[in-house]
């Protein structure tokens, strides 16, 4: 066989084959033959390593693999070097890897190489081949069987690899019912479970670690673990190695998975409890483990134990204080009473928290026993690791349990002061999420709301983000509430928009407590008239927006404005649309159009949206009178629809955007100018080629501007794009003389039906009677006849096809882009030496944005035309929400020397590829790398990719200035 | 039984003069030489007449190991090498060697100058003394001499603090000076690994107190701070230089970062800049977060932290102030604090505790007028606030770390008596161990069971490992045969046939024989081919031979047959062997 394999090999050797494109090409020497050479060549064991190090450089073809192996196997029996060898044993476990090779037929080679092996390193290393074939072949019983029984056989070995590997085999091949040994040999026909927990107590460590992971393999691969290992993995918590303990953590998760609910004794007394309670024990007491990484498997472990019993949960974050042997109530207690006996913060005493009642020796139990106290120590941990884990297993568990979240509110409120800032970031946002259950006292809100001064901006908006969601109970806390948010926006005065929006859902959620706030806020007086306020105080908007949001649902509010507040409603209802919400206000002509679009429910909306587009849907022929009025009205309704009804915004858009595109396909394909002579209608000819040129760059809108497109709009958009390929087409062919230019460009354009047919395939039964459907209809008559007939084939069906129905998809979003900062208001120009740069700050929120991390650009254009395209980094993006990103980044500027001040722009841009959208074609995608600064973007309809501008533009004032000498 | 003793010369059921004697393996050991805040006679420094009335302390210690700087475990550490004399090796960790003699230089001159003592050790000394100081690492093993081998592990508390693990052969002690186990803003926790030593000697400072967690006091604290800042009042934070002071500066620090504050923080100057100078090198020593970041930015420059100046204190406008000393009863604390304590704006942090008669406990305990010297009064309008942050374990931590050890034994020192007991109760019930708490001058004396090492030849090990089934069974102990030889202070596991070689004697044989009598009666080789027979059929796999000079060989057993003299058809079986067999007559019954 070997002999045979490699004859094979030295043919390929030699061989010449035929390729498809007609040329004669030498394959590439085959690789088994030339290492089987080398190793030939080799003459001590150095050299053989050696061309085997080279040899594993390279990649090796699926046919070639078996005949390698051999080669190597051959050698193998020869070589008596162990390092050479064991190089060999790693290499066959490499070879069996090679895709699209099935190893079954060196299964039996690669068993008997074990038998004769004497290093202990080349038997783990050959284990591990074995477990590469293992893995590979799955579905073969009978190759599982043998590969099972081999480890069986190595698992006494005195090496603790060559046991890990048997091990590891085990877990990754063994099954649940057959017994692995054969019945004959008695007693040890045991299954493989319990011979994988003999090894639970191996006098390597590292034996030990391997056989609680091959268990945890089993229980991956959906084998039910049995009970009965738990008392050993129980045992093994107190290992003195971290990673038995770490992984014996998981063990006993998974345990705790499987059989929450059976009974297990409390040793040393006659009490059981459920197994659950009994395992978040004992993790809950690995969270003062000696090693850090036990502690966060531990820590993080917690989290997910969902089904412990409250009791058990409420301990976690017990801590008694003793000082003297006297009881001492902790901080979280006493300010718990000062809030309750309606006194706060004295704090002024000293010793205050004096021990009061004595202790009975006997009652204090300084050892956690349980589940005491594991949170508290874990959120005091030393490592900040440890403490995000605890941070997160809290707000797991608490979400799951309302009360649980009540009790560990003080201790998240205090990580707000944990000196690592992911820290306090992290339990800010796990304060958020658990923030449906909770309700903060005065006292905590104090404490959260001093994190406001902090200077990173991430902080701060976690923290704006939280009081968006915060419950709080008093006027008080509002009042407080507020005092702080201005104080930060005082400080930092970027905060701006974060910090309102703050306000709007902290006055939408509390308008009760507002209410008796509104005289103090708007700094109203009974008798008399106090000056108006500055309207451009962003402090003062912050208070109206507070106002007026609770003043929605809370009627009896707007008797207490007085006259300039309404004003300015009427002001702040116009440009802050999105903060201040429509009010019904007394008297007020706004009112009753504000209140009537609020009103009007989505479901209306969508019912209209849906009947434009069945109206829309009627106009079969392209020359019906009216058709195009029709459109026309259909287009503004959707456009008005999609901007009083947000949540339809996107597909509102969409439909608009398509009709759009089909009214400038009609306009072009108009009577008068197909009848005519060509030299006569040279006017046409243009607006009609600006249409097509409208149209595909509508198009690449439509397809990548929107997100929750499905295939059947994707097939649409490429209908409408294909339509307006052939009209580019035909126009190329009346005003274009010569011959070539069309030949190619009907040639491109037969290739674009293709693909299209490729692409749609499933989609082609929706599109009958389309322009698509002719075409192929008259496919073969297209692809044999010549450039004129073809154009005036394509002339016809594009007259005669009728105009395609759009169906919406459930929900279609438009990609937006906001552009906070910079605001384009300053007129303070940035100056800077020319030459040198400047960076300028962005901030903006993208919504619906797939991927933006390598789709969303930063385009700077200069008043001279110039422009630059700035990729952001990937770490500029921040996730706030979902659909939602944030994009805060620097771009650099620079400029030569200007005389005079002047406005630059910068915008956004959507960046697109329609090859790796949708034809997927290798060689196109890889060419998506963008330079720095392309002075001109590449047009749409010649390149596959390109770009969308996505936001509106923001003109900045710079000025670069001479450099001094 | 070997025995390990342990003496506290000071510490011993009282807070002060750390000095403990340990004897173990025949080596003697003094952990910590300290002094005694409390006292100014003979009775400030331990008893070193103990040890030996007269003479030099050198032949009487193999080491003296001290845990950390504090005065109280080292102040009198030359008073001890160079007046009382030793010249045997200090050690102690690099920081603590820096950190020292700074304040033993201090200690000095306030004692020598101010109080004009006689009869002290001088500079001079100081300086020898830290000659001798062998400086450790953490988690190195040093070899002190053959036998004794000493370890550092990180005890958190103070810079440079270290838990010593001492070891001779297989016994050993744990002695953890002062510890933390809770982390603070520049210090980590003290971490030991499971080294299971015979006697864990513990500090007790907190043994009855199980404190609240760290961020709720700070917090209380910066929000103190902070308001009264804001307040535009000016804060006076005393404290003694080292230790709570750059904690405090620390967590000052960072808060002015964090909240962008900008009111200026002055620290008294003097002690204080050498120390920070030390604190700034031994980055490796601090916790996590300083660690981390200590690339970009060294916590210990502070930013917002300038040394103060006397003219400072009129400035207007808000300011923070550490000043020392800490118990405002003498030097540049108490007088800020008389310019400050005017105004009701003002603040002042007492961050400890203050010893009764100092201005420090007046203010605490609410007095509000002080009387000053000259008969002058001082009316105090500012705030007081206490704040008291403690880098010792409380009796959780302890039990912590006697969980993270596992000790057979436990000793306690450097606490109140009356606390210790609670504790010694608490650690019995709850580990099942002994615990001692000897007084100054007691010895606590606990017998070991060292395991005794013997060497055993690998080719002896294999061959007994392949005997016996296969490998590993942890399960069962397995039993060996081998010879045990003892020579030279070392003992040595041979096979027999070695260990013959070896002493140069002779093997000798024991054969044994045995005689069974058959009723047979066939002739003797029939007898005997008989015999072969059967045992042919019933011993299998094992080697039976019928030899040609009558003879049957089962293995290395040999089989004759003869008759008797008197009864032809009773036939005699001679067996003979040298196999430690019980049952060889067995077989043959059924023939």
């Amino acid at each position: 066989m070997a002999a045979h394999l490699k004859k094979r090999v030295y043919e390929e050797f030699s061989k010449v084959v035929q390729v498809r494109d007609q040329k004669l090409r030498l394959s590439k020497p085959s690789k088994s033959a030339a290492l089987h050479i080398d190793l030939c060549k080799a003459t001590n064991s150095t050299d053989a390593l050696q061309y085997l190090l080279q040899f594993a450089r390279k990649p090796v073809e699926a046919e070639s693999v078996e005949g390698v192996v051999r080669i190597l196997l051959e050698h193998y029996y020869k070589e008596t070097d162990n390092s050479v060898r064991l190089k060999i044993a790693s290499l066959l476990g490499l070879l069996t890897k090679t895709q699209g090779f099935v190893p079954d037929c060196i299964v039996d080679d690669a068993i008997s190489t074990l038998s004769n092996e004497k290093s202990h390193q080349v038997l783990a290393q050959l284990l591990d081949t074995l477990l590469v074939i293992g893995t590979q072949l799955p579905e073969s019983p009978a190759i599982r069987q043998r590969l099972i029984e081999v480890a069986c056989k190595h698992l006494s070995d005195t090496y603790f690899g060559v046991r890990n590997k048997c091990l590891q085999l085990l877990g990754c091949l063994g099954v649940m019912d057959t017994p692995l040994t054969k019945e004959n040999e008695g007693p040890g026909s045991r299954d493989v479970q319990s011979i994988i927990s003999d090894y639970f107590g191996d006098q390597d460590p590292r034996v030990r670690t391997a056989a609680i992971k091959a268990m945890l393999q089993l229980h991956e691969r959906g084998i039910k673990i049995h009970d009965i290992i738990y008392e050993q993995a129980c045992r093994l918590l107190s290992d003195d190695y971290e990673q038995v303990r770490s992984a014996a953590v998981q063990m006993g998760w998974v345990l705790s998975q499987l059989y929450p609910e059976s009974i297990v004794p409390i040793p040393s007394s006659n009490e059981e409890i459920r197994l659950v309670d009994d395992v978040f024990g004992k993790i809950s007491h690995m969270v003062s483990d000696g090693s850090w990484m036990v502690r966060v498997q531990a820590a993080k472990t917690l989290g997910s134990m969902l089904q412990v019993s409250p009791h058990f949960l409420e301990q976690t974050l017990d801590k008694k204080l003793m000082s003297d042997l006297r009881r001492k109530r902790t901080a979280h207690e006493r300010a718990r009473e000062l809030f309750t006996s309606g006194e706060f913060s004295s704090g002024r005493k000293w010793a205050d928290d004096a021990p009061k009642e004595r202790l009975d020796t006997n009652t204090v139990n300084l050892i956690a026993s349980g589940a005491c106290g594991a949170f508290v120590h874990g959120l005091e941990d030393e490592m900040f690791e440890v403490r995000i884990a605890a941070v997160e297993a809290l707000c797991q568990l608490a979400q799951s349990s309302p009360t649980f979240a009540e009790k560990c509110l003080d201790f998240l409120v205090d990580m707000f002061n944990d000196e690592i800032e992911e820290v306090r970031l992290q339990s800010i946002h796990v304060l958020r999420e658990i923030s449906t259950h909770i309700t903060l006292r005065e006292d905590q809100l104090d404490t959260v709301l001093a994190v406001l001064e902090d200077s990173s901006r991430d902080i701060r908006e976690a923290l704006h983000e939280l009081i968006c969601y915060t419950n709080v109970s008093t006027k008080e806390c509002i009042q407080l509430a507020l005092l702080e948010l201005l104080k930060n926006l005082n400080k930092y005065p970027t905060d701006r928009n974060s910090v309102w929006k703050c306000l709007k859902f902290l006055g939408s959620r509390h308008p009760t407590l507002v209410l008796p706030l509104v005289p103090e806020l708007l700094s109203t007086h009974p008798y008399f008239d106090t000056p108006e306020p500055d309207m451009d105080d962003p402090a003062y908007i912050a208070v109206l927006v507070l106002v007026f949001n609770a003043a929605k649902s809370c009627p009896t509010m707007p008797a207490l404005f007085s006259d300039h507040t309404f004003r300015h409603y009427a002001y702040l209802r116009d440009s802050l649309s999105h903060l201040v919400p429509p009010l019904r206000l007394p008297g007020n002509g706004l009112d009753l159009v504000d209140s009537r679009c609020g009103s009007g429910s989505v479901e209306s909306a969508q019912l209209f949206l849906q009947q434009s587009l069945n109206r829309v849907s009627v106009i079969q022929n392209l020359e019906t009178p009216g058709a195009q009025d029709l459109l026309d009205f259909t287009i503004r309704d959707l456009r008005r629809l999609g901007e009083l009804q947000t949540e339809l915004a996107g597909a509102a858009d969409f439909c608009a955007t398509y009709l759009r595109c089909q009214l400038l396909l009609m306009k072009a394909l108009q009577d008068r100018l197909w009848n005519m002579a060509v030299p006569l209608c040279l006017k046409q000819n243009v607006t009609a080629t600006t249409a097509a040129q409208q149209i595909l760059e509508e198009t690449y809108k439509l397809e990548f501007l929107y997100s929750g497109l499905e295939s059947r709009q994707v097939a649409t958009i490429h209908h409408v794009r294909l339509q307006a390929k052939a009209l580019q087409l035909v126009l190329t062919a009346r005003t274009r003389q010569g011959l070539d230019p069309l030949i190619s460009s009907c040639e491109k354009f037969l290739q674009d039906i293709e693909s299209f047919q490729r692409l749609f395939l499933t989609e082609l039964p929706h599109l009958q009677d389309s322009f698509v459907d002719k075409l192929l209809e008259l496919m073969p008559r297209l692809s044999s006849c010549k450039p004129v007939e073809m154009v005036r084939i394509l002339q016809t069906t594009l007259r005669q096809s009728s105009l395609l129905h759009l169906r919406l998809p459930q929900q279609i979003h438009r990609a937006t882009a906001t552009i906070i900062e910079p605001t384009g208001e300053s007129d303070n120009p940035l100056k800077f030496t020319s030459g040198l740069v400047v960076a300028l700050d962005i901030d903006a929120t993208l919504e619906h944005v797939q991927d933006p991390q390598n789709t969303v650009k930063v385009q700077v254009l200069y008043p001279d035309g110039q422009s630059h395209v700035i990729h952001p980094k990937p770490g500029d993006f921040r996730k706030p929400g979902p659909d939602r990103h944030r994009l805060i980044t620097q771009v650099y500027l620079s400029h030569t020397a200007w005389t005079e001040p002047s406005q630059i722009e910068v915008r956004l841009l959507l960046a697109y590829s329609s090859s790796s959208a949708s034809l997927s074609s290798p060689s196109l995608a890889s060419k998506l790398g963008w330079s720095d600064s392309t002075d001109s973007l590449p047009p749409p309809e010649t390149a596959v990719e390109g770009t969308i501008p996505f936001s509106k533009s923001v003109k900045v004032y710079i000025m670069p200035k001479p450099s001094r000498r | 039984m070997p025995e390990i003793k342990v003496t506290p010369l000071g510490a011993g059921q009282d807070v002060g003069r750390s000095c403990i004697l340990v004897s173990i393996g025949g080596k003697n050991i003094m952990l910590d030489c300290g002094m005694h805040m409390g006292y100014n006679d003979d009775r400030r420094f331990p008893d070193f007449s103990y040890i030996t009335q007269n003479g030099r302390l050198t032949e009487f210690l193999d080491c003296v190991i001290i845990s950390h700087f504090h005065l109280d475990h080292c102040g009198a550490l030359p008073f001890m090498s160079e007046m009382v004399g030793y010249d045997g090796p200090i050690y102690m960790t690099h920081p603590t060697k820096a950190i020292c003699p700074i304040l033993l230089e201090d200690f000095r001159k306030i004692t020598v100058d101010k109080k004009g003592e006689t009869n002290f050790f001088t500079s001079q000394m100081i300086k020898d003394c830290m000659k001798k100081v062998v400086p450790l690492n953490l988690h190195q093993t040093v070899q002190v001499d053959d036998e004794l081998e000493i370890k550092a592990y990180y005890a958190g508390h103070v810079l440079g603090a270290a838990m010593v693990h001492i070891k001779v052969g297989s016994e050993s002690v744990v002695y953890t000076g002062d510890y933390n186990m809770t982390p603070d803003r520049h210090l980590g926790a003290a971490w030991i690994d499971k080294c299971r030593p015979d006697i864990l000697i513990s500090e007790s400072t907190y043994a009855t107190t199980i404190r609240d967690s760290k961020r709720c006091r700070e917090r209380d604290f910066l929000k103190k701070v902070h308001e009264s800042i804001e307040r535009g009042g000016k804060v006076l934070i005393p404290v003694f230089a080292l230790g709570r002071a750059q904690e405090l500066c620390i967590l000052l620090e960072t808060f002015w970062e964090r909240m962008n504050l900008k009111a200026p923080i002055y620290f008294s100057t003097g002690l204080t800049e050498k120390a920070n100078h030390y604190y700034k090198l031994f980055i490796t020593w601090t916790n996590q977060k300083i660690r981390k970041t200590f690339v970009q930015r060294n916590m210990f420059e502070f930013k917002h932290i300038k040394p103060f100046d006397r003219s400072y204190a009129d400035n207007p406008g808000p300011m923070v102030v550490f000043a020392t000393p800490g118990m405002l009863h003498a030097g540049q604390s108490l007088q800020i604090f008389k310019k400050w304590a005017g105004n009701e704006k003002n603040m002042v942090i007492m961050p400890g505790y203050c010893v009764q008669g100092t201005i420090g406990h007046k203010i605490l305990n609410g007095q509000r007028k002080l009387e000053m010297e000259g008969r002058a009064t001082l009316d105090v309008k500012l705030q007081v606030e206490y704040m008291s942050f403690s880098a010792h374990a409380d009796a959780k931590g302890i039990m912590q770390l006697i969980r993270m050890a596992e000790p057979r034994n436990m000793l306690l020192v450097h606490g109140e008596g009356a606390k210790m007991v609670f504790l010694k109760g608490k650690i019995e019930q709850e580990f099942s161990i002994d615990c001692y708490m000897p007084a100054n001058g007691e010895t606590a004396t606990v017998t070991t069971n060292p395991s005794v090492p013997v060497d055993i030849s690998l080719n002896l090990l294999k061959r007994e490992m392949a005997l016996g089934g296969p490998l590993p069974d942890p399960k069962k102990p397995r039993t060996m045969h081998g010879t045990l030889i003892m020579k030279e202070n070392s003992l040595k596991l041979v096979s027999s046939e070695q260990a013959l070689k070896e002493l140069g004697l002779n093997e000798h044989q024991l054969r044994f024989t045995c005689r069974v009598q058959l009723q047979d009666p066939h002739s003797d080789t029939d007898t005997l081919h008989r015999v072969y027979t059967h045992l042919k059929s019933v011993l299998k796999g094992y080697t039976i031979q019928h030899l040609p000079d009558g003879t049957v060989m089962v293995e290395s057993i040999v089989i004759k047959v003869s008759s008797s003299a008197e009864d032809p058809n009773t036939k005699v079986l001679l067996l003979s062997g040298v196999i430690r067999t019980r049952t060889w007559g067995v077989f043959f019954q059924p023939c």
